[in-house]
């Protein structure tokens, strides 16, 4: 669990490391993902330890939204004022980008990937 | 043994409620009941562990008259695992590798047309429905992952607090709505399904997307990451433009 941890922490500060050297516009754990995946590529595969605690960890990812979300309460002037203007945008885009994305992968997969990976 | 004095209570809640331990606590426990209704309710969406608790936290904090910072203190240990639980994406997406390499045409092409859509159609139908400009540029980024999403606000003239809000109502409503939606589409491979939770909802949908299938979760992670790199690149650029057309 503290080497798993600890590697994960590293990839993290390096993805922040290099987000700041570069100023990419990217924050530094999803830099840190794309980092942990080349490394986990070169070595074939996490740890027994690495794929526990990361199970883990990510078993439990909508928990750590709470904190953020909670910050609703600081808007809710802005949210009441401007509360259809908001919903709806929010609502039907979510709509339409789970639609469109969908759509667009399962056609151009359609007949293609599936029956593959069925073997 | 005798109850606590009125006044030696209130000296108790002052000094705990100043805590970061009172807050953290708070956060678990009530997280812990959300997920226990969660299951009670055999799963129904509509009980998202992570609205529930919203709920109850700023239902209490606000008849406690707790600042937001207070209980930020506390909770902030919470927050601060976001950052190493992203990093273990990698994980999931290493073991579907061969499947998205093999995928990576149209996941290209998906990734490019969901991710405008998620972005511009949230501005443009704000716009016309006549949202203030800082609440528009808080809104376009709505479908990338919170730290991402508040980085480009904050680059639009949008709030970054108020992203994260916009970021996780809009990942609630995907994981409550999205699976159901997709299947009376027609969209029925767990690829597909993945990738469109992970794009439009990004972490929220992404912790729904486990819930189906370690595939289906795989994919949305993927969606996700991919889609706050796109849009961190792209979205500074192109919102300006699109703005030029409903000023």
């Amino acid at each position: 669990m503290p080497a798993a941890l600890a590697l994960l922490l590293v990839f993290q500060l390096l993805g922040e490391s290099l987000r700041v050297g570069f100023s990419l516009p990217v924050p530094g754990p999803v830099i840190g993902m794309g980092l942990l995946l080349a490394y986990l590529i070169l070595r074939q595969g996490p740890s027994h330890e690495l794929r526990q605690t990361s199970g883990t960890l990510l078993q439990h990812l909508s928990l750590m939204f709470v904190p953020a979300g909670t910050g609703v309460m600081l808007h809710m002037s802005r949210l009441s004022d401007e509360l259809w203007p908001i919903v709806i945008a929010l609502v039907a885009s979510t709509v339409l980008g789970l639609a469109v994305t969908g759509l667009t992968l399962h056609w151009l997969t359609r007949g293609k990937a599936q029956p593959e990976d069925q073997a | 043994m005798n109850p606590l004095p009125t006044s030696a209570m209130t000296e108790i809640w002052v000094y705990l409620s100043a805590q970061p331990l009172l807050w953290l606590t708070l956060t678990l426990l009530i997280y812990t009941f959300a997920i226990t209704l969660h299951r009670r309710v055999k799963g129904h969406p509509a009980c998202n562990p992570v609205l529930v608790s919203m709920v109850v936290l700023v239902s209490l904090l606000q008849l406690t008259h707790t600042p937001y910072q207070r209980y930020f203190d506390g909770a902030q240990f919470v927050h601060f695992l976001l950052g190493p639980t992203t990093v273990a994406l990698a994980i999931p997406l290493h073991a579907q590798l061969k499947r998205l390499v093999a995928m990576g045409g149209p996941l290209l092409i998906a990734l490019v047309v969901g991710s405008f859509t998620a972005a511009f159609s949230a501005y443009a139908i704000g716009a016309l429905l006549g949202a203030s400009p800082a609440t528009l540029a808080s809104l376009a980024p709505k479908s990338v992952t919170t730290p991402i999403a508040m980085g480009i606000a904050e680059r639009l003239g949008g709030l970054a607090s108020l992203t994260a809000v916009f970021v996780i109502l809009c990942g609630i409503f995907g994981a409550i709505f999205a699976p159901g939606m997709l299947r009376r589409l027609g969209v029925k491979d767990e690829a597909s399904i993945g990738f469109a939770m992970g794009l439009a909802s990004h972490g929220i949908g992404t912790a729904r997307a486990f819930q189906i299938s370690e595939q289906v979760g795989a994919f949305s992670a993927l969606a996700m990451g991919l889609n706050g790199l796109f849009t961190a690149i792209t979205l500074p650029w192109l919102l300006p433009l699109v703005v030029r057309l409903f000023s």
